[in-house]
């Protein structure tokens, strides 16, 4: 067989091939790391604890569970969209629906001292490292 | 219906009380989302982190213009260790096509969110046309 008949069965796998590369360069070109994770976390660092915020715009505190395992803390919820009846929408920029995210912490921390707060759409969560993990300091006998 | 202004360059930052430049941040186009109804325009705009006293809105004529300005996410005695989002401020501007009755202009501002809901003026809102029989 050669190239020659391609075009008359309808079809050349070597047109077909092109077509494939320059669609997947089409989408790779798009892919780019602008579709952020939500929600976006900041973690702060202390002395022996840690602070994780996140910024949750429209999301209640019953919206949203925080659990602790070990060292991996994770965040999941849903935002839900308002209902409203007879609404002509001319934007619709925010996005809806459920979310995760999991965060590993630098150390084990105290699943009983942990304090989540919601201040203006950012939740803050405060965890203490673990009493037994905390770095301790050996002193040198004088031999 | 209400179309975005696209503003170009961004202002000299203002000065404070005191007379000093506050260090610049970085301002976002907060995330909207608008809808009508019969008698409203309802804006809808994501401002996570700023406090009800942070917002300002102005309208002149038809441009609507929204400002916020978020709290430091600064921890005292703690380290950024790792940052997704940044703090700053949120700016945007709409023309709306809609003259509103801006006594009647309602905003709240709940979980970093901001509810504005603009009444359109009388002479604005959509009436019903009776049909005369013949």
């Amino acid at each position: 067989m050669t190239l020659s008949e391609f075009p008359r069965l309808g079809f050349d796998p070597f047109v077909e091939l092109r077509r494939m590369q320059s669609e997947m360069n089409r989408l790779f070109s798009g892919f780019t790391p602008t579709t952020r994770d939500f929600p976006p976390i900041n973690i702060w660092l202390g002395d022996n604890s840690v602070v994780v915020t996140s910024e949750l715009p429209g999301v209640t505190p019953s919206d949203v569970t925080i659990s602790l395992q070990e060292d991996v803390l994770t965040l999941e919820g849903a935002r839900h969209p308002k209902q409203e009846q007879d609404a002509n929408w001319q934007r619709q920029e925010r996005s809806y629906g459920s979310f995760s995210r999991t965060v590993q912490l630098p150390f084990r921390v105290d699943a009983d001292k942990v304090q989540a707060r919601f201040n203006n759409g950012v939740l803050e969560i405060e965890l203490q490292r673990l009493e037994a993990d905390r770095p301790k300091k050996i002193e040198i006998r004088a031999g | 219906m209400a179309q975005e202004v696209r503003t170009v360059g961004q202002q000299a930052p203002q000065t404070t009380e005191s007379g000093q430049r506050p260090a610049p941040r970085p301002v976002f186009l907060p995330p909207a989302d608008i809808y009508e109804t019969r008698d409203n325009i309802v804006v809808l705009a994501e401002m996570p982190g700023v406090a009800p006293d942070g917002v300002d809105i102005t309208l002149e004529r038809r441009v609507l213009t929204i400002r916020g300005r978020s709290a430091t996410g600064d921890h005292a005695g703690y380290q950024r260790a790792y940052s997704e989002y940044a703090d700053g401020d949120y700016e945007r501007v709409f023309t709306l096509s809609e003259n509103i009755d801006r006594d009647r202009i309602e905003a709240t501002l709940k979980d970093g969110v901001l509810n504005l809901v603009l009444p359109k003026a009388e002479s604005a809102r959509a009436r019903k046309i009776e049909l005369k029989a013949t």
